[in-house]
Parts: C-alpha cells; structure tokens; sequence
C-alpha cells in the first residue's frame, strides 16, 4: 500500500466515534491529529510574517552584541591576544572553552533528524528542522573560535591544507589539524542535510507567498514540483545523509577531545575522553534543544506541533544522557584519583576543596543532581517551563565542565613552579556574550526566513498514523511507508 | 661537503648553581628577549627563555633553597614539536635541536600546552625595548611580533655562525667553539655546552660515568639534550 492509498482512505473513515478516547490521544499525539495541509502551511508560514516588537528587540539586542563581538575582536588583533586573560601556563582559556561548548550544542541536531530518523522515533518529525538549524548555527559560531583564538588571525589560512609557495602542507601530526577537517566535513554535511530536508518545505513555501519571499524560495527550492519521482530521490538521499552523517557526527566530538587527550598535559592524556566528549555534547545539545523548542512554542505559536509529548521525549534523553555523562565522568574521575599522580592530585585537589570547587559541586549538581532529581516526575518532563529551567542550568554545568577542562586544568601540571591561574578578562567576556547572541541572532533571523517546522515531515507523519476500533478498544495504527 | 652531525648537550651542575641569575641576563641581551613589565608579569606573562626557577625546602631556620635553571630541554622526541600544525616548531635531525620558526607561527600556542617545563614563551604584544636597549638588539636573531612563540635556541645563531668560521677554515668544529650566551656568562661554571658526539669534548668527559647526571621529568620519555648534575646532599642554604 502507498502512501498515497493510506492518505485516500483517511484515517476519519477508520475511526469510531469513540470521542472521550480518541480526543484525548489526539490531543496527546500530533500524529494522530490531521490538519488540512492548507492550514498547517498557514501555521507555519503565518508566523513567519510577522516582525512583531519583541522580534525587533530581540534583534537589535542579539545584533548588538553580535557587533560587540567584532570590535572585541577587532582590538584583540590591533593589540594582541594580551588583551584577553590568558597567561603562562594557560594559553588556552575562554575561546576553546566556547568552542567545545557549541561544538557540542551541535550534535543535538544531528543526533535528532539523523539518529531518532535512523531508530524510526515518529515523534520527532516536527522538531527535526529547528534541532538541524541550532547545529548549523552552533557549529558556524564554534568553527569561528580558533580563529579568535589565534595569536595571528590573519594568518588563518595557513592552517587550511593546501602547499604555500615552497610546497610545504600543513602538519596532519596536529590533532588542531584532524580538528579543522572534521569541523568542516561536519559542517558542511549539516547544511546539506538541512538543506536537503528543506525542499518540500521551501516549494510549499513558494506556492504560498507573493513579493521577495516567492524569489526567494523559488531559488531555494531549485524547481521541486513534487512528483512521485523528485520523492523517491528525496527519500534515497535523505536516507543515505542520515546514515552518513551520523559516524561523522561521532567522529567530530572524539576528534575535539583529542585536541586534549593526545597532549602530555595531566587531566588531559585520557583515554575515555573521546565517548565522554560526545555524551556531553549531545548532553547540552538536546537540553539547548528543548530550550529552543519551549521558545519556539511561545513566541512563534507552534503549539499545534509541539506538543507535551516532544517535551517528554526529549526530557527522557536528557535524563538519559545525564546518567551516561556521569557514568563517562566517573571513569574519568576514578582512574587519575586511584593512580594518585602527583600533578593528577593537585588537579582534583583544586577542584574537590580548591578555589575550583564552587564550580565543581555547580556542575554536579547542573549535570547530575537536578536532573536525576527531577525528571524521573513525568509531570515535570512534560512541562516545557520546568524543562527550560533545568536545561539552563544544564547549559551552565556543561560550560563549567569544559571550563574546568581548559584553564583550570591547564593551570596544574609537573613543575609546580610554573603554576598558573587564570581569570577572564573584558575582550573575551565580551566575545564570549556575542558568541551566544550570534547564534541568537541567527535563530531570530532565520525564524522569519526558514519554515521551522518540517511541515512535510509532518504531514507524512500524519498519513502514516492513524486510529482503529478493535473491539471496544481504540488502538493506533502505524503504517510503512512503501519502500 | 657535508655538515657533521652535532648533538648539542648542556649540561648544568647544580651542585655549582648559586643561583645568581646572570644566565637570564644574557640570554636576554643576546636574544631579543623583550623585558616584561611589572603588570604583565604579575599575570603570568613573563618571558625568559632561560629562568632560575627556585624552591623552597623545608620550613625557617631548616629551610633551604633550590635552584633550577630551566631552558628549552632540546628533547629528542618533543611533545611540543607533532602538535603544530604549520610546522614553526620542529626538529632538526642533523642538530639534534628543536627549531622554532617565528614567521611560520599562527599562535595556536598548543605548543605551550603539550610543553611539561613550560619554556615556551609567547608574546601577548608586540615588544617593547625601552632606551638605550634599542642600541643593543642583537642583528642575528629577529625581533618577534605579537601573536608568536618563541623559546631557546641554544643560541643557535652562535652555532651557525661557528659553524661557517669553521667551514671557511676547512676545518672540523673544535669543542668550546660553540658557547651559547648563558653558558658564556655563568659566574661558577654551572653551565657546560658542547657535542655529545664528539666523545673528546667537554660534556661527553663531564657525562661519562658521571652519577651525579639526570634529565628534568624524565618519565615524561622526551629524552632532553639538557642534562642536570646533582648531587646526594649538596644544596646551597640561606
């Protein structure tokens, strides 16, 4: 049976007039709640015209910050990384540290359309696109990083890996190198796999709006009318991406951790960094999901789609993954503490009852306590304001654990003499606040550009779902799509 | 002709150290080590390419001071060296030396990271000579801009241009020819530098059965090319 057969026999004809039940499961599942197409475009799309005043606030604000950020950067690079907090011994500090942190944001879109995509997780049709467009956002702000980071930004190009003038690469010793092409395959992967799922969405789009926008979508769309066979297409390369893209998404995170595990620095040289790195990206980046979403549903009246159960969703990844970051940070924990290494002890030393340790116990209590506190309580996993609380907080227990990886860590090591410590000065604060603000801003922007919600996505979701009467009972019916 | 391969060693006696600092001065002077200011050096900013590093033992009136003169070790398998990623720091195989080459470097400064002694130094800011130090920069070692690493050489201009003197007199490098600033100035004569190949030289006589020798963080497995002396009780007490 094709899709197409599914759709004609709609799921009302099916469905008894059971009201009590089957309301209260359409209520409960998007899926199970058709709209017409018409009306679920205008959903989506109508929002999007919309530049009310919060929009422009939230954009002079986000963009405000944003050009701090470059005239921060600007006087670093007249001046010199002097500027900023960094001393001997930690000459890595703030930038690395918001590097890993929104490589890390990153994953979560990945780890959402491509693997619950891959498991066959229904329900994260509609929240697939708004996850892809933080990971293309967090990454476009991670990928600028090294480049405030360096001592000499314009000469970025030196890293990239082609010969100079005397025939000399770059070093692939370099973890900074297997870095820098693991960042780019990742990014541009991302684009294109949001890209890819885009098409359906932007001829929608097309079809429905007049002025600039019909332009615009109409070069977006490259012509997607929507036959049987542009589908078929579609479906095969969305199918080969999510499968692709998933080993590189694993790949990115390990290979950011190497940049640490493959140094000498002790509290870095660890083998259990690489599946510790990528726990905690998509740690923080499902929680910064479920941030995004809550604002979402609010300021772009997306409670049609987002509904209760996507809150529920990926509240139990959250909790799950928090269980996993500290299974990771446990092992990470236990083997340097029983080995007693004399550099490996004063690094715990600061963190258990050094100045380190507020930060310290703030982290296990983001990353550990609060959620394993409270999401167990399906009445707070299905509470969007609940949720976005306790993924601030793990948004700040993520940041604290790199922070304490980078300087903190960098501040100990074999000679005691060359102990340091570092304390953050205004460039990188600043840089570090527009950092945020730029992915912000981004989001902002794009929220009038881009339909949020995977309406295709949707709608086939919708199709493939129904109810049936068995006996007295109403049970759901899910469909296979033709392969 | 070929260029003679060199393992260039120093050696440093502590039991000779007084720990008077004249080393750093030099090397300053023969370098192009900018002078740091009060500011910048309370923030960890530093820089000399040679430092006495001292550490207390003991509490007062058993208390006693130890010295380290610490330089860039030279190891043979350096950590700082694999992790750049343009090359500006890497080994020369006939020298036995780690090279730093200021204008290939992007500042990464992963270097400084993966570096156990810390002897490598970065400039925050463009240097600043005061008067008259203008007067004195040294012709044969560039002045490094903002945004670099740099680190000890073992004078390696001095060992360049011994080596042309010798070339040009058709000749073979004779020991001692080669002094690296520090090793020049040291008061006591802590410091001994020479050609571990050559088996007649000075530290090659100093090194062999000697049980006072160690290298710094020697589980570490860089194999150093600085090699300090100490012995079982000596130290120099206040």
């Amino acid at each position: 049976m094709s899709v197409r057969e599914i759709e004609s026999q709609s799921t009302q004809d099916t469905v008894p007039e059971d009201a009590i039940a089957t309301d209260s499961l359409r209520r409960r599942r998007l899926l199970l709640d058709p709209r017409p197409a018409t009306r679920m475009s205008a959903d989506v799309l109508d929002p999007m015209d919309r530049a009310t005043a919060r929009f422009w606030v939230a954009f002079v604000i986000l963009g405000g910050l944003v050009a701090i950020w470059g005239v921060t950067w600007l006087y670093q690079m007249i001046w010199g990384i002097g500027v900023t907090g960094l001393n001997r011994p930690v000459m890595w500090a703030l930038y690395i540290v918001n590097f890993v942190y929104f490589i890390g944001i990153g994953h979560a879109g990945t780890f959402i359309s491509a693997a619950l995509r891959a498991l066959k997780i229904e329900w994260r049709r509609p929240i697939s696109r708004a996850a892809e467009m933080l990971t293309v956002f967090a990454l476009t702000t991670a990928a600028m990083f090294p480049l405030v980071h360096l001592g000499r930004t314009w000469k970025f190009y030196w890293l990239m890996p082609y010969p100079n003038q005397r025939q000399l690469w770059p070093s692939y010793h370099s973890p900074l190198l297997w870095d820098l092409t693991a960042i780019l395959t990742y990014l541009s992967c991302s684009v294109l796999f949001a890209y890819l799922s885009l098409f359906p969405d932007l001829a929608m789009a097309r079809d429905r709006t007049r002025g600039w926008r019909h332009v615009l979508y109409k070069t977006l769309a490259l012509g997607w009318r929507g036959t049987e066979r542009e589908w078929a297409t579609h479906k095969a390369a969305l199918n080969v991406f999510t499968y692709a893209i998933i080993p590189v998404m694993f790949s990115v995170h390990t290979i950011v951790s190497w940049d640490f595990a493959m140094a000498i620095q002790p509290g870095w040289h660890s083998t259990v960094f690489g599946p510790y790195f990528v726990i905690g990206a998509l740690f923080s980046g499902v929680g910064a999901v479920i941030m995004v979403l809550a604002l979402l549903r609010k300021t772009m009246r997306f409670g049609y789609f987002l509904r209760d159960e996507h809150f529920e969703g990926m509240a139990l990844f959250l909790l799950l993954l928090s269980m996993a970051w500290a299974y990771f940070y446990f092992n990470d924990y236990l083997v340097p503490w029983y080995g007693q290494g004399p550099a490996e002890k004063a690094i715990q030393e600061l963190l258990s009852h050094g100045w380190a340790a507020p930060l310290w116990f703030l982290m296990l209590f983001s990353n550990i306590l609060l959620p394993w506190a409270t999401l167990w309580s399906r009445r707070i996993r299905r509470s969007a304001g609940a949720l976005f609380f306790i993924s601030i907080f793990v948004q700040i227990g993520m940041y604290i654990e790199r922070y304490l990886i980078v300087p903190t860590t960098l501040g100990r090591n074999e000679l005691p003499f060359d102990w340091g410590i570092y304390v953050p000065h205004l460039p990188e604060s600043l840089i570090t606040l527009g950092a945020f603000a730029l992915v912000g801003f981004l989001y902002v922007l794009i929220s009038r550009i881009i339909p949020l919600i995977p309406v295709w996505e949707v709608l086939e979701g919708q199709m493939l779902h129904g109810l049936r009467r068995i006996g007295k009972a109403v049970v759901q019916t899910r469909a296979e799509p033709e392969e | 002709m070929t260029l003679a391969e060199h393992k260039w060693t120093m050696v440093v006696d502590l039991d000779k150290c007084t720990g008077c600092g004249a080393c750093v001065v030099a090397c300053h002077a023969e370098n192009n080590v900018p002078i740091v200011s009060e500011e910048q050096t309370i923030q960890g900013r530093a820089m000399h390419w040679m430092r006495i590093e001292r550490y207390w033992e003991g509490s007062y009136p058993e208390i006693k001071a130890r010295f380290i003169p610490l330089m860039c070790q030279q190891c043979e398998r350096a950590p700082c060296e694999p992790v750049c990623p343009v090359y500006a720091t890497l080994h020369s195989e006939r020298e036995h030396l780690n090279l730093q080459v200021y204008n290939r470097c992007v500042g990464t400064r992963y270097c400084q990271n993966n570096d156990p002694y810390k002897v490598r130094f970065f400039n925050f800011f463009d240097p600043i000579f005061d008067e008259p130090l203008t007067q004195q920069l040294n012709p044969d070692v560039t002045v490094r801009s903002a945004g670099v690493m740099e680190k000890c050489t073992f004078c390696v201009q001095r060992i360049r241009r011994a080596e042309e003197r010798a070339r040009l007199e058709e000749r073979p490098l004779a020991d001692g020819e080669v002094l690296p600033a520090c090793v020049q100035t040291c008061p006591p004569g802590a410091l001994v530098f020479g050609d571990l190949n050559d088996e007649a030289s000075a530290v090659s006589q100093l090194l062999s059965g000697n049980a006072r020798q160690f290298k710094l963080l020697e589980h570490l497995g860089t194999e150093p090319s600085v090699v300090y002396l100490k012995g079982g009780t000596s130290y120099v007490s206040t």
